[in-house]
This record gives structure tokens, sequence and C-alpha cells, in this order.
């Protein structure tokens, strides 16, 4: 019979309703103020006994706090004061020492019977309910040394290319210095240099014997500082990016910092941990007999700290090479990072492996850290950073074949470790390290005025197009309205379940979707006044949901296409956007022609009727 | 059904498309788009007052003092604030803020003024360029492929007149263009597209189910069997994007503006450059009804 369904498709869209209600519901509870405490490194570990230390620490202080809880390895202490959130934040922070990341949060206060089936409220932008801010400091200094360290290092192997011997070479305050045995030698190695090195001024210096300086010209200095700022800045776009926070801020701020804005993130410990991570690999050979001593380095291995192994100095590749870096498991269940390389790296990793099948080739995991101190200068309190490096190995295995630009590295601590460390081969190492100079919870960018505005027209408008609806299609009308509050429920419903963050622009975008969503059924209904001529009640209906069908389809997919190749593509915001289009078209497309056509049915459907209310 | 002659008028409609692509042009060339902060950057001051200050004030002390385009935030303590200004950096600028800011007197510290980039890296821009690119190259061959390549030529010119004349429209009259306005140029290119495709389908199914040659009508026909329904949609969402204009606030005032002339750009280029486009490229109704006419026919028949 025309215009009906059978049962199980009544209930199929009461069942996607229902579930997409109970997944929207979490939106409607609000955020607690909370400070979140992880652990800082696989040696220490978060538990109750720290929880303890924290909250006694905080009521001592006068500090309210609402509650605490305890979920895989990380502490959340909600509080019930957003005022008080900095300075508990600090608290905790000195309570619990260096092993440990304590962060401000924003904690989603879901029940747990909604978490239990994975329901999380959506976040709230910058712009309407502000977030956590990172100002990050780039080390100069290092970014300097090491630009220095490697054009020394191609300076030496000129000089031994030619046969030019040096007795002592020396980095340090924006120069290189070499010391040769007699002016003779250091005149030949300075025109040899001068010709390929024009970022230097080149000078002579007698003190110590016959030495050659090279100083950074002042264009130089700067040149570095300002990439290694802007490098800097595309990595941290790109880990932000890959941490899947959406609509975060990323700038650069005066000559030297990164301000990092995150809308109240889920897990600002990871994200403090990720932002400011500097781990990167290298790959080496192990020593071999005939390797000599001065080529030779020794390292610990991170899993065993007691085990040794000596590398070769040269480094094969490091990780600026690798492309692509994902994690799986092996077939023991142990985690790895599979990993691909760029064309040059790949080349290089062939060339190296393939002459030494039967070696054993090391994987060096290098981390750059800042341990902070207080020392008294002056008679002052000064807060010192002091860089140190931390290198271990992760794998030592045979080169069993030559490898090309894929391969799979094995020797990882636990999942996170693998996930944490793909994550940052693929967004690129920082060119200098860099440390958290200041963290802040930093209120709306939009005034409180504003945001009411935008919120009562978006209201406004919502209720305009109902009444429209109404006032122009009749009881088909009160169908499209009914099909368009599930749709957004929907919509609500799978923004929230992909953790969206929801800006003002991002709820006009939304409203607008709306206001695009009724054409599917204005298209439908056009067409089934069109249809009414010459045609049964009950065909009419049926022809007309028939025929817009293609139309609806074609316009569609087309717009869903933009919107898939925009978020592949796109980054941040635009990438934000694109994820409210293309749900928002596969609801409405959903509702349109599902809901309303089933509503449609149960209210019309099969009877004898002389006249439409449309 | 009403019955207006769409296809008669075009030679007007062609004289008005190519004069405003061609002042839009021109407004990008000479004037060129006025970026907002998001893009451009500028200055970025932290503030410390004695006691708490209502942010509104502050947004009022500093607009009265001649500064545009600034955001006012609070800065981990109520008593910390923190401005952004678009204006360049220059020495100066710190004092120039706490001098608006003590205007009734209030007791406000400079703590610092910097220098901060643009919000939007170059990376995105050029992504974002070519993923625009990307985008449309795979809409012009889903429409080749579900209607013809012709279709494809006339969609495409459409898309890029509607972006053309409003990124134009923006650049002559110097409105801001941040972020939120991007994201409405992109809701435009969905728009307008989904506004072509409509009046294609019924070109589409009017050429196959009609005997006759004779174009121009069949267009004129399936603009005006979809025309209550243009109106219809593009009347929802300008009642929408009307609410939002005047009620909205200055956040999404020019986000609303951009997609108010887009919503009239995008139906006004769905009639005339869309349909007349075909007229230009010479479609004919072979293109669309290869040999198998006979059965196209009999699956019309209810």
């Amino acid at each position: 019979m025309l215009n009906r369904y059978p049962l199980w498709k009544y209930l199929l869209i009461l069942l996607v309703f229902i579930v997409g209600v109970l997944y929207a519901l979490p939106n409607l509870y609000p955020k607690d103020p909370a400070i979140q405490i992880s652990a800082a490194n696989s040696s220490t570990s978060v538990g109750d006994s720290q929880i303890s230390r924290v909250t006694q620490t905080l009521e001592q202080a006068g500090i309210d706090i609402k509650s605490h809880e305890l979920d895989n390895d990380t502490a959340l202490i909600r509080l019930e004061n957003s005022s008080q959130q900095t300075a508990a934040r600090d608290m905790a922070s000195q309570s619990l020492g260096q092993g440990y990341t304590v962060a401000l949060n924003l904690a989603d206060s879901t029940p747990q019977w909604l978490q239990s089936i994975g329901a999380k409220p959506m976040n709230l932008g910058l712009d309407l309910r502000g977030g956590v801010h990172f100002l990050l400091e780039v080390d100069m200094d290092a970014a300097i040394d090491q630009r220095l360290d490697v054009n020394a290092s191609a300076m030496r192997d000129t000089l031994r290319g030619e046969g030019i011997r040096y007795r002592n070479n020396t980095t340090g305050d924006n120069a290189i210095r070499f010391t040769f045995a007699n002016a003779e030698d250091r005149s030949q190695a300075r025109t040899l240099l001068s010709r390929q090195y024009n970022e230097f001024t080149f000078s002579n210096n007698d003190d110590a014997g016959p030495t050659l300086v090279l100083t950074l010209t002042e264009q130089a200095v700067n040149d570095i500082q300002d990439y290694a700022v802007n490098q800097n800045l595309t990595t941290l776009r790109n880990r932000v990016n890959e941490l899947g926070v959406s609509e975060p801020l990323v700038q650069r701020q005066g000559p030297n910092r990164i301000v990092v804005e995150l809308p109240g993130v889920q897990d600002t410990a990871e994200a403090k941990r990720i932002v400011g991570a500097t781990a990167n690999l290298e790959f080496r050979l192990e020593a071999s007999d005939s390797t000599s001593a001065d080529q030779q380095q020794a390292f610990e291995f991170r899993s065993d700290a007691g085990r040794k192994a000596a590398l070769e100095r040269d480094v094969i590749i490091t990780g600026d090479r690798v492309s692509n870096a994902s994690t799986s498991f092996d077939d023991n269940g142990r985690p790895q990072v599979n990993i691909n390389l760029d064309g040059p790296g790949g080349s290089q990793m062939n060339r190296a492996t393939r002459a030494n099948i039967g070696r054993n080739m090391a994987v060096l995991y290098i981390e750059h850290k800042t341990r902070t101190r207080t020392v008294t200068r002056d008679g002052e309190q000064v807060e010192e950073r002091v860089p140190y490096t931390e290198r271990g190995i992760i794998s030592l295995a045979t080169i069993q074949s030559a490898l090309g630009n894929q391969f799979r590295i094995t020797g990882l601590d636990s999942p996170t470790e693998a996930r944490e460390l793909s994550l940052l081969l693929r967004s690129g190492s920082l060119a200098a390290p860099i440390y958290f100079a200041q963290e802040r919870t930093i209120g709306p960018s939009l005034g409180q005025q504003n945001i009411d505005r935008g919120i009562m027209s978006v209201i406004v408008g919502l209720i305009l197009v109902l009444a429209f609806m109404v006032v122009r299609y009749k009881g088909f009308g009160l169908i499209a309205n009914l099909a368009l509050t599930v749709n957004l429920t929907l919509l609500i419903a799978a923004m929230s379940l992909l953790g969206a963050t929801l800006t003002l622009p991002g709820i006009a975008g939304i409203v607008l979707t709306l206001g695009m969503a009724v054409d599917a059924n204005v298209l439908v209904f056009e067409r089934i006044r069109e249809e009414m001529r010459g045609r049964s009640i009950q065909q009419a209906i049926h022809t007309g949901y028939e025929r817009a069908f293609t139309a609806i389809l074609d316009a569609n997919i087309t717009t869903l296409l933009v919107a898939i190749i925009l978020f592949s593509i796109g980054t941040g915001p635009v990438k934000g956007f694109a994820v409210t289009l293309s749900l928002g078209i596969l609801t409405s497309v959903f509702t349109a022609v599902m809901v309303s056509r089933a509503l449609t049915n149960l209210v019309v459907g099969g009877k004898s009727l002389k006249k439409l209310w449309i | 059904m009403t019955q207006i002659d769409f296809m008669g008028k075009r030679k007007a409609a062609y004289i008005i498309s190519i004069l405003l692509t061609v002042i839009a042009i021109g407004a990008l060339a000479v004037k060129g788009l006025s970026l907002g902060l998001d893009f451009t950057g500028g200055t970025q001051v932290e503030v410390s007052y004695a006691q708490a200050p209502s942010l509104d004030d502050v947004r009022d002390e500093l607009g009265e003092a001649g500064f545009g385009n600034y955001s006012v935030q609070t800065f981990g303590a109520d008593t910390d604030v923190l401005v952004r200004l678009q204006q360049t950096f220059d020495e100066g600028i710190g004092q120039q803020v706490i001098g608006a800011l003590r205007a009734q007197g209030e007791q406000v510290d400079l703590v610092r003024a910097e220098y901060v980039g643009a919000q939007v890296g170059d990376q995105l821009r050029d992504q974002s360029g070519l993923g625009m690119l990307i985008a449309l190259g795979v809409v012009a061959l889903y429409v080749a492929f579900r209607f013809q390549y012709k279709f494809a030529l006339g969609a495409l010119i459409s898309l890029g007149h509607d972006v053309v004349i409003l990124l134009g429209f923006f650049a002559l009259f110097g409105f801001d263009f941040d972020l939120t306005v991007l994201a409405a140029v992109l809701a435009v290119i969905g728009y307008s597209l989904n506004d072509t495709i409509i009046v294609y389908d019924r070109i589409r199914e009017n050429i196959r189910r009609s005997q006759s040659n004779d174009l121009i009508r069949i267009f004129n026909d399936a603009i005006n069997q979809t025309l209550s329904r243009t109106l219809s949609t593009s009347g929802t969402t300008l009642l929408v994007l009307l609410a939002l204009f005047f009620l909205g606030g200055d956040m999404i005032h020019n986000f609303s503006l951009a997609l108010i002339v887009g919503v009239v750009l995008g139906t006004f280029s769905s009639i005339y450059v869309a349909a007349a486009m075909l007229l230009l490229v010479k479609l004919e109704r072979e293109d669309l009804i290869p040999a198998k006419r006979e059965n196209a026919v009999e699956d019309e028949l209810p």
C-alpha cells in the first residue's frame, strides 16, 4: 500500500532518536573547575597517597574541594570555586615535586550512567568559555648552539678533506674557534672556509696559538632565531591539531615566545606533555671492533638502566626524516611504531643498512628537558632553568636485510608511549627546545553581552524558521518542524561524540545548516503540491517524495564532497567548520528522507483523504 | 504556476554579472581584503587592576580611545586582563592602552606589551587554498558524472562568480575579513552549489521528459517550477541571517553579512549564471539522452 512503512522502520527511527537524545544530554550539565595530575614520566605514578597529600595541602590553604577521582593513572580534583584554580594548581605542583604534571582543567560533570555509554559534552570554544593559556619560551641560545655545532662538524669535515690539521675546535658565544699548529695552516683554512660560509665574519686571534674565529653575523643570528621560532610555531600547530583539539590558538608573541591556547581540553596534562615534548629519534649502528674509540659513544637502555651498548658516533638518520608514523601491536601484543621515511631518508637508510647486513642497529630516544631550580643570587630568589638531555636506547636489533623507507620499531614501554612518539614524529621535531614560561586560565574572548546577544539571535532565527514553515506548509510544516528538532538533536549528539568544539560562529553555522536542512523538506512539499494536479492525494505524496529524492541526493552529495575535502586538507577552524557541515548534511538527509517521511506516513498514509493540509 | 521569462532577460543579467565581477576583481587588486586580527596579528597588552574591573567597561574605554578591533579577556585572576589589538606593535602602545584604561581613575598597571603574530599560519592559508581547488575539481567530476560535463562547467563558473563577487564586496567596503568570514565564505560555497544542483536537476528531468528542442522554454519551465522552492529556502535562510545580523552583536555581524550577500548571489547565479551558462556552452538535448531514449521515457510512466 502507498505511504506505509513497516513497523521496523518506525522502530529504527525511534531508536536512532533515543540514542541521539542520550548522547546530546551531557551538554545540559555544567562543567567544574578542576586540576588534573598525571605522572610526568614512567618512573612515577599517581595513586591515593598523592591525592591525599594534595587534598590535605589544599584544605589547609582554605581551598574548597568538591570531589576527587582517580582514573587511568590521572587524578582529577574538582574545586568549588574557579577563582582558586590557579592557586590550587601551584600548591599541588609544589607539594608533589618534579615527577608530576599538574594542569588546569574544566571537568565535565556528566553523570556516571551517561559516561558509561561514552557520552560526553561538547567543548565550548575560546570565544565562549575561554580555556588554558600556555606561554612557551623558545631557547634561542640552544638554537644558535645547535646551528654552530652542525656548522662546526661540517667545517671539520672540509678541513680534514683538504688535509689541513687543527689542534682544537670549540664553539660558544655565537662563534666557532679553530686553533692551528701554525699561521700558515690558519690562512689556508681561512681562504677555504670563507668561500663557503658567508654567514660568518672571520678574524684571527693569537692569544692561545694561531686561532681562527668565525663569528655569526648579526643578520645570521636573527635569521636563525626567526627560523627557530617559526619552525616551532609550525610544529606546535601540527601537534595541537594532532591532539584533536579543534579551534585552538597558536601564535607568536614577541621575539621569542609562542602562545598556545586550548579551549577546555579533556586532558590538559596530556596536552602539556605533548606541546612541550622534544623527543626525537636517532638511528645509529652499533660500534664494531674496527670502530676507533673516539668514534664510539656508550648509551644505556631505557628499559634496563644497567645495560649499555657502544654505538657509532655517526648518525644514519634522525626522526626529522620521518614522513609518517603510526602505532600498532606486534604478534606478542607489544606496542610498536610503524615508520615511513621521506625520499632522502629512505635512500640514506637503504644505503647504510645494505652495506651492514648482520650488524646491529640501535634506535636512540632523545629527549631535551629542563629542570627548574631556585637559587639565591644577590640575596634574591631566582628561578633558574637547567637544560639537560636524556638519551636511551629503545631497541638494538640485527639488520636482517636492507631497509627501505618503511619499517617498524619496537621496545617501547607502553601503548601510550608508542602513541605519543608516533604523534611527535608525525608533527615534526622542534627546531629549538622550548619551556613553559606561564600557564593560566583565560576568560572568554567575547564579552558576556556579546555571547548573550549571539545566543538570543540564534534562538530568534530558529523560531522564525519554525514559524515560517507552519505558515507556508501548515500541517506539513509541523511535520518538517518535528523533523528539524530530531535533526538538531542528532547533530548535537554527533558533534558531542566527535568531541567538536563549539564557537559562536559554529553555533551560527549550525542554525544555518538547519535553515538549509529545511530545503530538503521544502523540495518535497513543493513537489507534492505540484503532483497534486491530476493525481490522487496518496499518489501525489508518494511521487513527491520519490521525485524530489534525486535533487536532494545530488545537492547534498556535492556539498558533502566539498566538506570532506576541506576536512582532509584544511586545519584548525576550516576543519571544525567542515565537521559541522558534513554532520549537518548527513543528519538533515536522514531526517528529511526518513523521519519526515515516516511522520507523513504515520499521520496521513493509507487514509482516504479529500484534501491535504499543505 | 507563475511563468516568468527568466531566460529572455539573460542579456541584462550577463551585463550585471560581468560588471560585478570586474568591480570585485578590481577592488581585490587595488584595495585588497582588509584582513582581521586573526590573519595579521598585532599587539598584546597584559594589564593588572587593583580591583576586578567590568570587562564591558574596559571594552568601552578602549573603543572611546579610538582603538579598533580589540579583544579583552580575563587572564588567570579576575584582576588581570589581556587585551589584543590589531594595531602594529610599537614602544609606546602599552602606555597608550594604560592611559585609555585610567580614564575613569582606575588603578591599572602595565604588566607587559608585546607583538603577537597571526593566528592563522601560512600553512593553513596555503593548504586551505589547495583544498578549495581540489574540492572544486572533485565537485566538477561528480557533476560531470551525474549530469554532463557542460553542467560541470556551468556549476564551476557559477561558484567562482559567487565567491569572487563576495570577496570583492568585502574588499570594496573595507569590512574586516576574519576567520568567521572565512567560514561564511565556505558556507556560501555549499549553499550556492546546493541551489545550482536543484535547478540543474529539474532541467535534466525536463529535458528527458519533453520532446521539445526549445531549450530556452525548458529552462524557463524548470526555473519557474523550482521558483517557489528557491524563494522558500532562500527566504528561511535569509530570515535566520537577518536575525543574526540585527540581533547577533559584533562577533557574528560580518559573518551574517557575508552570508546574506552570499545567499542573494547564490540564488541569482543558480538562475542566471548556472542555467544561462548551459546556453552559452551550447547544451543539446542529445547530451542528456543517450541512445536508449525509449527506455528513459518508459521509466517515467507511473
